[in-house]
């Protein structure tokens, strides 16, 4: 029997193909565990703050248990920089909470509003991932709750396999209940961030790969609407951590230095017509955004918030992409295949579809965790609006030169892969359904993503779903 | 599980031989190689469909008996045509129907209460089970081919016009029912299309084809839309004839 929550619509962040199922809220470990035994037929997955873009957290007809309720911070060990949390903490909340105490946690993504839970179930890389690789890599321990096994405590050498089993296990392994993760000693809440322009691709690539060797944090900002030789023309950030020297001498005692404080998010204005973000709006934005970023600029010191969450700005900003909503296609190929990333930016740019920036990075070494998404290599972002003339065959195409470049596309923000592509983007694939299918032999763990992409629970068979 | 695009992984037809549905599973299934099960009352006819289904770049493609008049069968169909499917059904066409020879059913035989029954009752019968089954899955759409025909009933095919009326009204109020519930109703409202039904009929103007229907029933299921006319100038059209005095509309010929 699915549980009796409310029936609700759920949706991801881009708000495509919302699907109905019983949500329901839980509080505590325990809650979770009875949610696993009350699944019916159509299962149960865990839901943090619903920010992954497609329907990774999402479970039509089933049960959609929602862990924010879990929200304690039950340790902090400033000491030895560890935090043990419920996994419904948002990195926000521990943001507040470690921040002040000259700690930061190693990977944070572009919003502050996920959990921890979430971000270990899409295994999140930051812009640091070429130095500190992905969320999993600072785990220390964690607590999940499974079908057949009941409740386990794993880490990297207790039992291993089930660990990377559920970083980037897209919920699919069980349900987390809490977490110890490695924080970094930080001597103030600012960024000390210097900032370029290159004028196209190339320069951007090779500025980055030389920039990445010299700081910890780094990000591309590509226009995607430049095109012949400027394409790929960019604005480069990197960034460390600044130290109390890099500040105004009037700001440089220890408490003032280390404020979190970022100011809540303002609603995108309610005249701003649903849909704004067309063609022309885009490359209007793009040019001037583009001219007004300085050609250098060096030491500018920021707040944290400032430099890693720019959207949490503005609050509703999907609302912006009208009615159908709209989704991200993130991939990565390897360092070999910087091509693929010139004709990804090259179709976007010949189709017109509106896209804003896109969002280039170089990746470290990519981890254990047989679904993670991260790989040494290149990893493009950019958001398109559903409603887009000729994006499906578009991003089909992609998806096919994505894969035969070796690479693949991050699920967290996926809402439409070929779904035969899937295996081949994640060889490692067969492995995780092994230890998943001993996690959780009769189904009970389930979502829309997994039923849109059957090859997650199923080998796929010849003559199947594309 | 449809995506993002609409997309989907599998289709139902009902009246797995009707030349719009066949159009319609084909246009769906190619891109993403859908499960495909067509269901119908003639395995003859429904293998050819099933041939072309494949030849269009469908995955699996299977056939399955079923009767739209047979009522009683309906709810333990829908359960064999779920496991074919591999699991959700994403899309379920409504295409079977009849079209009667409204002269000759007027005159006498039971030609008018077996088509009423098709069109109409059959349509309740399974449209209601579907329903409960999209409900349960929390997704879902079923397309319910209806037709202008219903829009404003003429004197020349009053019999099937009145059944497509009462069927596009069912659907309408079936699509309410859903809201909110992830399932939804597309109501496709095609003019005169080219296909075995009209085959020797005199071509009526702003006639199309089953595949433009299924090229507008697919953006359709993609964009959300709850109702649309094939061609879309029909809408336009039919506002017009809605208005028009009985004196008038009554001399409008088949
Ligand atoms: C503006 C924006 C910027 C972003 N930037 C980045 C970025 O830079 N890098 C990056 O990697 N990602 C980025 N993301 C994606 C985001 O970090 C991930 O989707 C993240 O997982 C969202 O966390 P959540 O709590 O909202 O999880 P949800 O979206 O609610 O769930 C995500 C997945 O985690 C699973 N899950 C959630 N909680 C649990 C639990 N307790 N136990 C087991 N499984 C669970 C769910 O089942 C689901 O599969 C960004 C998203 C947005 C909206
Ligand atoms: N063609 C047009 O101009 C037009 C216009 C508007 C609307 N429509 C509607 O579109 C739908 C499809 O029509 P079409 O043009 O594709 O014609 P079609 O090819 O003749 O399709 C109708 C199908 O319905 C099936 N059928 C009839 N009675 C049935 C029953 N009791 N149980 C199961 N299936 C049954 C028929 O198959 P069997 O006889 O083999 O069972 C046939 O395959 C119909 O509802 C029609 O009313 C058509």
């Amino acid at each position: 029997m699915p549980s009796d929550g409310d029936l609700r619509l759920v949706s991801g962040w881009g708000r495509t193909a919302a699907t109905a199922a019983h949500l329901t809220s839980a509080l505590t470990p325990v809650d979770l565990s009875a949610a696993i035994k009350r699944a019916g037929p159509r299962g149960v997955i865990g839901r943090g703050l619903g920010r992954s873009y497609g329907d990774a957290a999402q479970n039509a007809g089933g049960d959609v248990l929602v862990t924010t309720g879990m929200n304690r911070i039950l340790d902090v060990d400033v000491a030895g920089s560890t935090a043990r949390v419920e996994a419904g903490v948002s990195l926000d909340t521990l943001m507040r909470t470690v921040v002040p105490l000259g700690l930061w946690p190693v990977v944070t993504p572009g919003t502050r509003q996920v959990t921890v839970g979430g971000a270990i179930g899409c295994d999140v890389h930051g812009k640091n991932h070429h130095r500190d690789g992905s969320f999993a890599a600072h785990v220390e321990s964690m607590v999940l709750e499974t079908p057949a096994r009941g409740t386990l405590t794993v880490s990297a050498n207790q039992e291993p396999d089930v660990f990377w089993a559920t970083a980037g296990g897209m919920g699919l392994t069980g349900l987390i209940s809490e977490a110890t993760i490695r924080l970094v000693p930080i001597e103030t809440s600012s960024m000390r961030v210097d900032t370029e322009r290159a004028v196209d691709l190339d320069t951007a690539m090779a500025r980055m790969t030389e920039g990445d060797r010299f700081y910890r944090y780094s990000v591309a900002w590509v226009d995607c609407l430049a095109r012949g030789r400027s394409l790929g023309r960019s604005v480069l950030e990197f960034a460390d951590h600044a130290r109390l020297e890099d500040l105004p001498p009037a700001g440089r005692h220890r408490k003032r230095a280390l404020r979190f404080k970022p100011v809540a998010s303002v609603p995108a204005p309610p005249w701003a017509p649903s849909g704004l973000l067309n063609r022309w709006s885009v490359a209007a934005f793009n040019e001037l955004w583009y001219r007004k970023s300085p050609r250098r600029a060096v030491g500018r010191v920021v707040a944290a918030a400032a430099f890693f969450h720019p959207l949490d700005l503005v609050t509703g900003w999907p609302r912006l992409y009208g009615s159908r909503g709209f989704l991200q296609y993130q991939m990565v190929v390897p360092d070999g295949a910087a091509d693929t990333v010139r004709r990804s930016i090259e179709a976007l740019s010949g189709n017109g579809c509106g896209s804003f920036l896109a969002v280039l990075k170089r990746f470290g070494a990519g981890n254990l965790a047989p679904l993670s998404f991260p790989q040494s290599g290149w990893t493009l972002a950019f958001d398109l609006p559903a409603g887009a003339s000729g994006l499906g065959p578009m991003l089909d195409r992609l998806d096919e030169m994505v894969a035969a470049a070796g690479g693949r596309v991050y699920l967290a923000k996926d809402s439409r892969l070929r779904p035969d592509l899937l295996e081949a983007m994640y060889p490692a694939l067969p492995t995780w359904r092994v230890v998943r299918e001993r996690l959780d032999p009769d189904r009970r763990m389930c979502s829309d993503l997994a039923r849109r992409l059957p090859a997650l629970l199923d080998p796929p068979t010849p003559g199947a779903a594309r | 599980m449809k995506d993002a695009l609409g997309a989907v992984g599998s289709v139902l037809v009902l009246g797995g031989s009707s030349d719009i549905g066949v159009a319609i599973a084909a246009k769906l299934a190619g891109p993403r190689r859908a499960t495909v099960v067509l269901a119908g009352r003639h395995p003859q006819p429904l293998e050819s469909s099933a041939a072309a289904v494949r030849a269009a770049g469908a995955g699996r493609v299977d056939t399955l008996p079923f009767d739209a008049d047979d009522t009683g069968s309906h709810d333990d169909f829908l359960t064999k045509a779920t496991k074919h499917a591999g699991g959700d059904l994403d899309v379920v066409v409504l295409a079977f129907g009849v079209l009667g020879n409204q002269s000759a059913d007027e005159a006498g035989g039971d030609g008018a209460v077996r088509l009423a029954r098709t069109n109409y009752v059959g349509a309740v019968s399974v449209g209601l089970a579907v329903a409960r089954l999209l409900r349960a899955q929390g997704h879902g759409t079923l397309v319910v081919v209806s037709s202008v025909a219903g829009e404003r009933v003429r004197r020349a095919n009053f019999i099937y016009g009145s059944s497509k009326a009462a069927l596009d009204g069912f659907a309408q109020g079936l699509g309410d029912s859903l809201a909110g519930s992830g399932a939804k109703v597309l109501i496709v409202r095609p003019g005169f299309v080219r296909t075995k039904m009209t085959e020797g009929l005199p071509v009526a103007p702003m006639s199309t084809t089953a595949d433009e229907v299924a090229r507008a029933t697919v953006k359709a299921l993609a964009s959300g839309r709850q109702v649309i006319w094939v061609p879309g100038s029909l809408r336009a059209v039919f506002i017009v004839f809605r208005h028009l005095p009985r004196f008038v509309w009554r001399r409008v010929p088949a």
